[in-house]
């Protein structure tokens, strides 16, 4: 900051109104910097006059939602201003004949599903309902249904931002069907701030189905479990998630598929789907290991692995072979029949023996693992198991993204491949970062300069 | 005047072989116009290479040369995205024709840009897959040129558009380089640059591979058919379609012109007289299918059909789809020239901007047939002309015109599916603020900053690279021949 923080303060009151100091908990949980003022805008033209003011003063600038994955990823390195996005929450449109609806970013995603709702609609995303709309797009959260339904950058149809400097600026529209001009709505889906300030989202609604049915099956051979995969998710029955579970290597494998639908249809599609699967079990909650959208603990580490879900087995068989050698026992889960799947390791200090945590049933995390004196998650071990996994999965057109993890393991993946190894079009992306923030002030160091 | 792309003619034969370069001015003229006939400008020299290190090459020749650079597929794009530059390299892609792979474990195939639309559905067919983008083209069209378009088709209502259906692509930069956007696996570090590139109407570089994911074909299939005595009764059989929380493959709608039109055509045997005929499609398991049939019709006959048809079986389908995707060739027939308009409103606008179309017609005297996605309210409203009666282009090119005004009044946008290519970038400063076009702008100069790419398309006044904004420069590149707009 290149100026007196009561100048800069005074400013940024001019600008939006609400400021204050920042506090430790600004930060979040995973060791960000401080930030010296908290903004909260009001709108989108408050939030572009904040951004100004912050352009003036040369400031470090952090967006922020609820705050719950502001630690994912590399952390900005730099902060000098957060702004809050939490008063900007309403439902500006919902066009319900369109099936489509106008929210701003700082809304929680589980009040805009609760209004939405009351017209038997959705935006067809299962992640958690504590998330805010722009921090699920900022982030490209998605849960099991993105097997269906895609990812946010599938669902946004139009978003309207502030750069760096401070101009407004929109693409798409409130008409799903659009193709006039880019689409700087996919540029945004997971630009984790570093790119400009998400103010409000356009997304394409669907009707909420009318019924579901969960359609369980246990495996205890890999290959087994891969054939249910695949034929889940190929089979015209049409599978809204295609999920496994399998709480540590070598152990079991849990296969669970969601259908959705009307109430005879679903009967009838799990009726099949369970035969499908060979001796599934037809529910109409989901079991209780159902993993919901990717998410990571204090201490842990969020690996996501993508893949051809051909290489299903290969990329199991990889974690099992990788995790033996650097002696960490992850959780695996995600959304097989989709080709990603998350490998959780424990906080240190909890590890579980292979196959233990998660078996007494319940989400299993990995703070209540009774065997949590068995070993532990050393950052070298969990970065020696991320390359391992990572050179494997390499040879199978597949990519390991560490979505999360503790400022140790960071520090000791730096010389392994960074957090996202090798990223396709890198060189294109930073030129896409220079122009959209050519001062680097936004979430600094987090992308792509971690890259 | 000699081109200066002229020049590069023997080095692009060192790099795609002698007849993979055309300069005679006649085989030139082959490339002048893409489906858009009505702008058209001959490229200074064609190249067809055969492999993506090949376009490569052309390409980092022409950026050497500072020589811009056009990419063409099939060449039936509908806003003139593919016009050559008449200074330019055009890169013919229609050699690059091989599916590579198809892997019906994981749902994807492998394929060259100049692969057509529906042969990515007839190599995934044995599988029981298919590839749900469908484009009226699909026929011919490359899937390198739906990557450019962000072709979408008659059933995206449903299945989506071809950004949901790409996951991976190799593409060419504007500098020359070879580069994946995407792994294939739809999850991917960093930025979204997939995404950002699809529908770029080859303004970002040019696609050499491409991995698309493939959907299990439906096991079931209904087309039902409605006729109407109003547009106003097929539509409110729409909205309470979709009131009830049935989201159809297809909902498309002909009104009394274009029934007229197709029946000449075709003899499709739409119900006489009619002046409206609803399509509504429905995919999916069987036992979701049949509940929506019988809700759909019943729906339908609510809103005072006066004739349904259902058809389950893929012939007797093909017959009724036969009417309504002949529909823009057909009104050739009524028509010696007509414009394919492109807009699309918030579908429950509908009512109210047919109402603004026919007035602007009666106005004006000139014939508007609409045909419409009415499922996303995608208008395709004809507007009919006689180019031999003095001031009647103009007069339809104004009505066509005036009808992209209302759309955006509603909220719409000035394209659906077509793209914005030449036909459209002077709406551009209509639907975007000059904020929002300098924006996109940012992305046009991370890829291209010496604007060498597909010069000219989309946006009306490109910003030069490094400029204030604010100061802009005029339409680049300038004009130097007669004929470029």
């Amino acid at each position: 900051m290149s100026v007196d923080l009561d100048v800069v303060r005074k400013d940024l009151v001019t600008a939006c109104g609400k400021v204050r100091k920042g506090k430790a908990a600004d930060a979040g949980d995973g060791g960000a910097p401080v930030p010296a003022l908290v903004a909260s805008p009001g709108s989108t033209a408050e939030a572009a006059a904040v951004m100004r003011v912050a352009a003036g003063h040369d400031l470090a600038v952090v967006a922020r939602g609820t705050g719950s994955r502001l630690w994912w990823g590399t952390p900005a390195a730099r902060c000098d201003l957060v702004i809050d996005m939490s008063r900007m929450n309403a439902v500006t449109e919902h066009a319900h004949g369109d099936l489509v609806a106008r929210v701003q970013a700082g809304a929680r995603i589980g009040d805009v599903q609760a209004a939405l709702a009351r017209a038997g609609q959705e935006i067809a995303l299962d992640v958690p309902g504590a998330a805010s709309v722009g921090g699920v797009v900022a982030s490209g959260l998605a849960g099991p249904r993105r097997l269906r339904y895609g990812t946010p950058r599938d669902l946004l149809i139009g978003i309207t931002i502030v750069r760096a400097d401070g101009t407004i600026a929109k693409s798409g529209g409130k008409v799903v069907k659009n193709v006039a001009g880019y689409d700087l709505g996919k540029l945004f889906a997971g630009s984790a701030g570093t790119l400009g300030l998400i103010t409000e989202a356009t997304f394409r609604l669907h009707p909420r189905p009318a019924a579901r049915a969960f359609v369980t099956a246990g495996y205890a051979a890999v290959p087994a479990a891969c054939d249910a995969v695949a034929a889940a998710a190929n089979s015209p029955l049409v599978a809204s998630a295609v999920e496994l579970s399998r709480p540590g290597p070598g152990g079991p494998i849990r296969v669970g598929v969601l259908l959705e639908g009307s109430p005879d249809g679903v009967a009838a599609r799990a009726a099949r789907m369970a035969g499908l699967l060979g001796d599934g079990v037809v529910a109409d909650a989901p079991p209780a290991w159902w993993p919901g959208a990717p998410q990571a603990g204090p201490g842990q580490t969020l690996i996501r692995v993508s893949f051809w879900v051909s290489a299903l087995a290969r990329v199991l068989d990889t974690v099992d072979a990788a995790a033996a050698q650097a002696g960490v026992s992850p959780l695996i889960t995600g959304s097989a029949g989709a080709g990603v799947l998350y490998l959780r390791t424990p906080a240190e200090g909890l590890l579980g023996q292979p196959g233990a945590a998660g078996e007494a049933g319940g989400d299993p995390e990995w703070t209540a693992d009774p065997g949590g004196t068995a070993g532990q998650a050393i950052p070298a071990a969990v970065a020696e198991f991320v390359a391992a996994v990572r050179a494997a999965v390499a040879g199978e057109r597949g990519a390991v993204t560490v979505l999360a993890a503790p400022a140790a393991v960071r520090g000791e993946l730096a010389a392994r491949g960074g957090m996202n190894g090798t990223v396709p079009g890198l060189a294109l992306m930073r030129a896409v970062k220079d122009q959209f923030d050519p001062g680097h002030r936004l979430s600094p160091g987090r992308f792509p300069e971690s890259a | 005047m000699t081109a200066k792309a002229v020049t590069l003619a023997a080095a692009m034969r060192e790099i795609c072989g002698a007849c993979d370069v055309l300069t005679d001015p006649l085989e030139l003229r082959t490339y002048e116009c893409d489906g858009l006939t009505s702008h058209r400008t001959v490229p200074a020299l064609v190249v067809l290479p055969e492999t993506a290190a090949e376009v490569a090459a052309v390409v980092r020749a022409c950026a050497a040369a500072g020589v811009p650079f056009v990419a063409r597929g099939s060449g039936t794009g509908l806003s003139g995205g593919a016009v050559p530059h008449a200074e330019g390299v055009l890169i013919v892609l229609s050699r690059m024709r091989r599916v590579l792979e198809v892997d019906p474990v994981s749902r994807r195939a492998v394929v060259e840009p100049g692969v057509t639309n529906l042969a990515v559905t007839q190599a995934a067919a044995p599988h029981g897959l298919f590839y749900a983008p469908d484009p009226s083209s699909q026929v011919v069209c490359s899937v390198g040129g739906n990557v450019a378009e962000n072709s979408g088709g008659a059933h995206c209502l449903k299945h989506g558009f071809t950004v949901n259906h790409v996951l991976g692509l190799e593409i060419v930069t504007p500098a020359g380089e070879l580069t994946w956007l995407g792994a294939g696996t739809g999850a991917t570090a960093g930025y979204d640059l997939l995404g950002a590139f699809t529908g770029s109407e080859g303004t970002l570089g040019i696609v050499t591979k491409i991995v698309v994911k493939l959907t299990p074909a439906p096991e079931a299939v209904h087309l039902v058919l409605a006729a109407y005595d109003s547009l106003e009764a097929g539509g409110r059989a729409v909205t309470d379609v979709i009131a009830a929380g049935i989201v159809p493959a297809a909902i498309e709608m002909m009104d009394a012109l274009s029934i007229e039109a197709a029946e000449a055509a075709v003899h499709c045997g739409y119900p006489e007289g009619a002046s409206a005929v609803l399509l509504v499609e429905l995919d999916g398991p069987a036992a979701e299918v049949e509940a929506e049939l019988a809700t759909v019709r019943k729906l339908c006959e609510a809103a005072g059909a006066r004739e349904i048809r259902a058809a389950d079986d893929p012939a007797q389908r093909a017959g009724i789809w036969a009417g309504r995707k002949s529909a823009f060739a057909a009104v050739g027939r009524l028509s010696p020239a007509y414009i394919v308009q492109d807009g699309v409103v918030p579908r429950t606008a509908l009512g109210d901007v047919l109402a603004r179309i026919a007035a602007l017609s009666a106005e004006s005297g000139i014939r508007v047939a609409n045909v419409f996605h009415a499922g996303d309210g995608n208008l395709h409203p004809l507007v009919l002309y006689n180019d031999a009666v003095p001031g009647e282009a103009e007069r339809a090119e104004s009505v066509s015109g005036a009808i992209l005004d209302a759309c955006i009044e509603y909220g719409g946008s000035i394209t659906g599916e077509h793209g914005v290519g030449v036909d459209k970038s002077r709406y551009m400063p209509k639907m975007f603020s000059a904020a929002d076009l300098d924006t996109m702008q940012l992305v046009r100069c991370a890829f291209d900053p010496a604007s060498l790419c597909n010069p000219g398309k989309i946006f009306p006044t490109p910003r030069l690279c490094g400029e204030v904004p604010g100061h802009r420069r005029g339409p680049r590149p300038a004009p130097s021949g007669a004929e470029i707009f």
